[in-house]
């Protein structure tokens, strides 16, 4: 399952969380690897420990045991500041609810992605050839309240793919968007995939948009990677 | 772009902002304020006495500025002007003091507008020493600022020792006193006769004040003869070190209210924005970028605190002298600076909590926040 070109390689990954005095397991052992400019879903229900492996291969939380080794780094052995330089430079997040800072406006949300990571003003081509792929030109004065869910969502992405990062991580990018708005944002994923050979990770829960844009489907289920489904026609 | 995210924050909520503002300013206020009226009523108080026009003051041997009671010999002046022919005036004044931080001040008016260089009359006129009949007169000559204080006006009567006197005279501002009374009576009512609080010496060259302030201490050595400069300098050390126990409370006060309510505005705008903050540490986003961010903001708002609260002294120096003419507020730029200066520490020590908060989140709590 773990590839020797991975730019993610997540071994026997293992999270519990306490509460109180329960164990509650989110994570048994995953392993998987994501090769550079793949597009994997990870497809798994509400509880199958799908965002917790988000968090964790983004950084931002620590595993109980196991590896996840990010563009060579693994992530135990990063301090703090080492895996906030990691989200800045390396890791794209876009997330279910857009998150945008409300009192900015769409160009500015993007751009502060650039300012934290210290690029202002660098990276312009690719500035204009993200947003012209993504079809937000005409919408960067405008504040997240007078954007659509699937233009907000797209800016989002935008503010993701500024940086150039190895890796987007997208969680449920189209959870709270409607059908066709749904479309158009893995259209948008999946056109950056195929033009700028961006790596995503895209998890969901909906076995349509995994399958839609994906070169590859990972199933998650019980905190475990499942093997595939078979269906009623496979041999 | 992240100064720009800090004004937006501010002017998202304008309503806190400008109360946080408003806070700071009367903070930067009370300070200015309350230094200038302490500094105010002590500068006015040297300038009467300079305005005197006397070089040498004896005095009863006391530590403070006020004088209480007379015991100097009412026979003093003569004796000096005859013994010391550099003395070209020496004049004995009584004083009283009601309470309410004013001075009544008994004088023989002839000697003291004589001494003094001659002393404006707006309105009215001097006093008479004695009434027709030859009993004390109950006349009275007050400054401009205490009449316009006071709204009292020639004709009217003022209560001044249990007894109505009745205005005669408004006055020039700056010379002893506001209040005056003839010497003899203020002697009689208080049971003085024949005795001074105070005596004032003028010299036909004050170049030679030194010697003979020697020669004056040799002669009285348990009376305190001092020169008017030193007794300036003297009173104005002594009254700032008096003066400055309650200042400081007051400042420490206004610096602790300023602490508590930047405290309690930067900590409502983080919890109000935990989600912000989780989505700027996904950017990846330091703790002291997240940080800097809260602290950012606080130095704006002290800063715009500041330049309020200055433009409210301005206006309360400009109210109480409308109101209180008799209290007088000086702005000094020190001190401006200096409340500026614990403003903005002391906001800074208020957002330290907040910001510390802020920057130690966890990312994924403060995403999943709602």
């Amino acid at each position: 399952m773990l590839r020797h070109d991975a730019i993610i390689e997540v071994r026997d990954l293992k999270k519990v969380y306490r509460l109180g005095k329960l164990d509650v397991p989110a994570l048994r052992g995953v392993t998987f690897s994501v090769a550079a400019g793949e597009f994997v879903s990870l497809l798994g229900t509400s509880g199958s420990g799908k965002s917790t492996l988000f968090h964790i291969v983004g950084g931002m939380l620590s595993p109980t045991s196991g590896s996840v080794r990010i563009d060579g780094q693994d992530l135990a052995k990063l301090s703090d500041s080492r895996r906030t330089d990691l989200r800045k430079m390396s890791v794209g997040f876009v997330f279910q609810r857009f998150n945008l800072l409300p009192t900015l406006t769409a160009e500015e949300n993007i751009r502060i992605a650039q300012h934290i990571a210290g690029l202002a003003g660098a990276n312009e081509r690719h500035f204009e050839t993200v947003i012209r792929i993504l079809g937000i030109q005409h919408r960067l004065r405008h504040k997240p309240f007078a954007l659509s869910g699937g233009e907000q969502q797209r800016v989002a992405i935008a503010r993701a793919l500024v940086n150039k990062p190895r890796i987007v991580l997208a969680d449920e990018p189209t959870g709270n968007l409607d059908s066709e708005n749904s479309r158009a944002v893995l259209d948008a994923l999946k056109l950056l995939n195929d033009k700028l050979g961006q790596t995503v990770l895209m998890i969901t829960h909906n076995p349509d948009a995994a399958d839609y844009c994906a070169s590859r489907v990972l199933h998650m289920k019980d905190g475990r990677i499942a093997p595939v489904p078979r269906g009623p026609n496979s041999q | 772009m992240v100064q720009r995210l800090v004004f937006r924050n501010l002017f998202h909520r304008p309503v806190r902002t400008g109360l946080t503002i408003l806070a700071i300013a009367v903070e930067v206020m009370m300070i200015v304020l309350m230094v200038g009226v302490s500094e105010g009523l002590l500068r006015e108080s040297l300038r009467r006495t300079r305005g005197v026009g006397a070089d040498i003051l004896i005095r009863p041997q006391i530590s403070g500025a006020t004088i209480t009671g007379a015991d100097i010999s009412g026979k003093l002046p003569d004796i000096l002007r005859q013994r010391f022919p550099e003395i070209s005036h020496a004049m004995g004044a009584t004083v009283f003091t009601p309470g309410n931080l004013q001075t009544v001040t008994g004088v023989d008016w002839g000697e003291f507008d004589d001494m003094a260089g001659g002393i404006v009359i707006f309105e009215g006129r001097p006093y008479r020493d004695d009434a027709p009949d030859g009993n004390p007169s109950f006349e009275a000559v007050v400054d401009e600022i205490y009449a316009r204080q006071e709204g009292v006006r020639v004709g009217d009567g003022i209560e001044l020792m249990n007894h109505e006197f009745e205005v005669v005279g408004i006055v020039e501002t700056g010379k002893m006193s506001r209040v005056f009374v003839p010497l003899g009576t203020m002697s009689e009512l208080q049971g003085w006769q024949d005795r001074y609080s105070q005596i004032y010496l003028k010299l036909s060259d004050s170049t030679g004040s030194r010697s003979l302030i020697g020669q004056l201490r040799e002669m009285m050595p348990n009376r305190s003869v001092i020169s008017v400069e030193d007794f300036l300098a003297l009173t104005a050390t002594s009254v700032r070190q008096m003066s400055s126990q309650f200042v400081n409370i007051i400042i420490s006060i206004a610096v602790a209210i300023g602490f508590i309510v930047v405290m309690l505005a930067m900590y409502t705008a983080i919890l109000e924005r935990t989600r912000e903050i989780g989505i700027l540490k996904a950017l990846g986003a330091s703790k002291g970028q997240i940080g800097s961010i809260i602290m950012r903001e606080t130095l704006v708002l002290s800063c715009v605190g500041i330049v309020v609260g200055y433009l409210l002294s301005v206006g309360g120096q400009r109210l109480i002298g409308v109101q209180y003419p008799l209290v007088p507020v000086i702005l000094l730029p020190g001190w401006m600076a200096g409340a500026a200066v614990l403003t903005v520490l002391g906001s800074i020590a208020g957002a330290s909590y907040p910001a510390w908060k802020a920057a130690a989140a966890d990312p994924c709590e403060t995403l999943a926040y709602e």
